[in-house]
């Protein structure tokens, strides 16, 4: 999450990054030796990640099994006969769009709440480092990273449901609350390496504060928000802890929640939990293969800002 | 962690009077943690010397709460897998990313789609994916290889839990570590070679020394993820068979239905402080490898 915010050693490595890629493809004279090395452990990877894909396949293919197939306990066997019924029966069953549109709005809001706040509470902090109350207020938003969840869980569900906000307005508001830490963190690192001259001569042509984040600083600030967001978003997106405890109305649950009522009332229609688990999987992995690039770059910057 | 600014600007800036603008930026954010994260945490506190059973009237009764927390075997059993787990599963995640991270980065083909496959689980629910591997353990292990379910086994239930949980964390880690293996420059691979090092000694000589930041950075960060292991244990064995997988996180979430309202804050209150002891245990153990966090 957070090393060293050393700009130097990002850069190092970047570069050092640069000039592996050219080593490796740009000279020609690649013995037949190295070649060889390289198919090996490409191998060994390649075995290595059928862990983290054969959990994959056995949801794909018993999402597509009958009834009378899926209780056969071999989760490995191709689905015969085929049988997409599945997915409309988990579609009605955990009542599908209610909770992919929670889902939604849940981290559609963390993210654009700790994008907003975390940003406008680094800068602030940031420029007027010198002055003790936004200094202290730095370490005293830093100091919530040792507070998880659990620790003040039973207070936190007194309180929403005394605010009316045992709901998904509640359960966004924590996700923001539990990742303001962190982004202030990022947020805060990143904006010390931006030069105060380029705020000073936009002030002077008389933009106001407001004017000199939002219009200044706020574009500047693209990639960390690309980060903190993706961060926000996973977070919020795939949690269950938060949100099944939240929220009191389980009409309003989100997906990961809803996925509960299949180690209860509907325990062996397999088919059934698969295809919901698969629904409930895809749009992040689907969203992750297509942006894998920028994703993987986002969260880079995470682990080593 | 702190920049210090220039001694030029700061004596400037002091003199300025605060634009109010900059106060407006801070407030939402102070105000709305003060109110969910602070607060919350101070009023725990307060009922942990409470016998508050979560509604009505309560009386103080000081410290008992903490005195019968450090005897109940329940409290104990759940504070054993969780430290326990954590270690075993700290250990894991390291050695598989630390090991992927020099495949990964080492000479190979298919390297981006390799490595986009190896972080598919960062993105997956816990709970979704805990519900899957709870029917390979339970189900397809038993039916294509015989035996019975480890989840019902109230001693080695905890291996499931490891597994899924270690899955699902080996991408962050593993980030952390193909970050760290970039700024290592090439040359000095090259030179070794060039003594005939073998890749085995390349890596105990060079890459682990150079990576131990990194290490503790990982233990540090897995430690504090897996201390609060919920959602993995729900969707694979909610905390049985018994209690023998009952994480500290679920024993306190038992406050909201057992009565138990004051006496698991106590137990959420010395949870804390444990917490911030490993962590800080492991801070300093960082500042004297000299990487900053």
């Amino acid at each position: 999450m957070a090393i060293a915010a050393d700009p130097a050693t990002v850069e190092t490595a970047a570069k050092a990054a640069r000039r592996n890629e050219g080593h490796q493809h740009g000279t020609g004279a690649v013995t037949g030796r190295a070649s060889r090395s390289a198919w090996l452990v490409t191998g060994v990877l390649a075995v290595c990640s059928l862990t983290v894909l054969l959990p994959l396949y056995l949801t794909v293919t018993m999402a597509f099994k009958t009834p009378a197939q899926s209780v056969d306990g071999n989760g490995f066997s191709l689905p015969a006969p085929f049988n997409p019924g599945s997915f409309a029966d988990a579609w009605n069953l955990v009542g599908f769009p209610t909770a992919f549109v929670i889902s939604v709005l849940v981290a559609t809001a963390s993210v654009a709440g700790v994008i907003v706040l975390a940003s406008l509470a680094a800068f602030a902090i940031v420029r007027q480092w010198d002055h003790k109350l936004f200094r202290y207020s730095y370490f005293y938003l830093l100091a919530a990273m040792f507070i998880p969840f659990p620790v003040i869980a039973l207070p936190q569900v007194k309180l929403t449901a005394y605010l009316s906000l045992d709901n998904p307005v509640g359960v966004a508001l924590l996700h923001v609350m539990f990742q303001l830490s962190f982004s202030v963190l990022l947020y805060s690192a990143f904006l010390r390496s931006i030069p105060g001259e380029l705020e000073e001569s936009a002030r002077i042509d008389g933009a106001t504060t407001w004017q000199v984040f939002w219009k200044l600083i706020f574009p500047l600030l693209a990639p960390m928000n690309a980060t903190v967001g993706i961060f926000a978003f996973l977070a919020a997106w795939n949690d269950y802890m938060m949100p099944s405890l939240i929220t009191a109305n389980s009409d309003l649950q989100t997906i990961p929640v809803i996925q509960k009522i299949f180690q209860s009332s509907f325990s062996t229609d397999y088919n059934v939990a698969f295809a919901s688990y698969l629904m409930a999987m895809a749009p992040t992995i689907v969203v992750y293969v297509f942006a894998q690039r920028w994703v993987m770059s986002g969260m880079t910057r995470g682990a080593i800002k | 962690m702190s920049a210090t600014r220039p001694a030029a600007v700061t004596v400037r800036r002091t003199r300025k009077k605060v634009d109010a603008a900059f106060y407006l930026m801070l407030l939402p954010a102070l105000l709305l943690f003060t109110l969910l994260i602070v607060g919350p945490a101070l009023a725990g506190m307060f009922f942990s010397v409470t016998n508050y059973v979560g509604y009505g009237e309560y009386s103080f009764i000081g410290v008992s709460n903490y005195l019968v927390l450090f005897t109940d075997p329940r409290i104990l059993r759940s504070y054993g897998f969780t430290i326990g787990f954590s270690v075993v599963t700290v250990l894991l995640v390291n050695a598989i990313a630390l090991f992927l991270a020099v495949l990964l980065n080492s000479r190979i083909k298919f390297k981006t789609a390799l490595r986009g496959v190896f972080f598919i689980p960062m993105v997956v629910s816990g709970i979704v994916i805990a519900y899957v591997f709870n029917y390979v353990f339970s189900t397809t292990i038993p039916a294509v290889f015989g035996g019975s379910s480890i989840l019902a086994n109230a001693d080695w239930a905890w291996v499931a839990v490891v597994v899924v949980t270690a899955w699902q964390a080996v991408p962050s880690a593993l980030i952390i570590y193909l970050a760290g293996l970039l700024a290592i420059p090439e040359e000095v691979y090259e030179a070794s070679s060039l003594d005939g090092a073998s890749p085995w000694r390349q890596f105990t000589a060079i890459t682990l020394p150079l990576m131990a930041g990194y290490v503790v950075i990982n233990t540090v960060l897995g430690f504090k993820n897996f201390l609060n292991a919920y959602d993995i244990i729900v969707g694979l064995t909610d905390g049985g068979p018994g209690t023998s997988t009952s994480s500290v996180a679920m024993t306190i979430f038992t406050g909201f239905t057992s009565g138990d309202y004051a006496y698991q804050m106590a137990n959420a209150v010395v949870f804390f402080v444990i917490t911030v002891l490993i962590s800080i245990a492991q801070l300093r153990i960082i500042n004297r490898r000299g990487v900053s966090l």
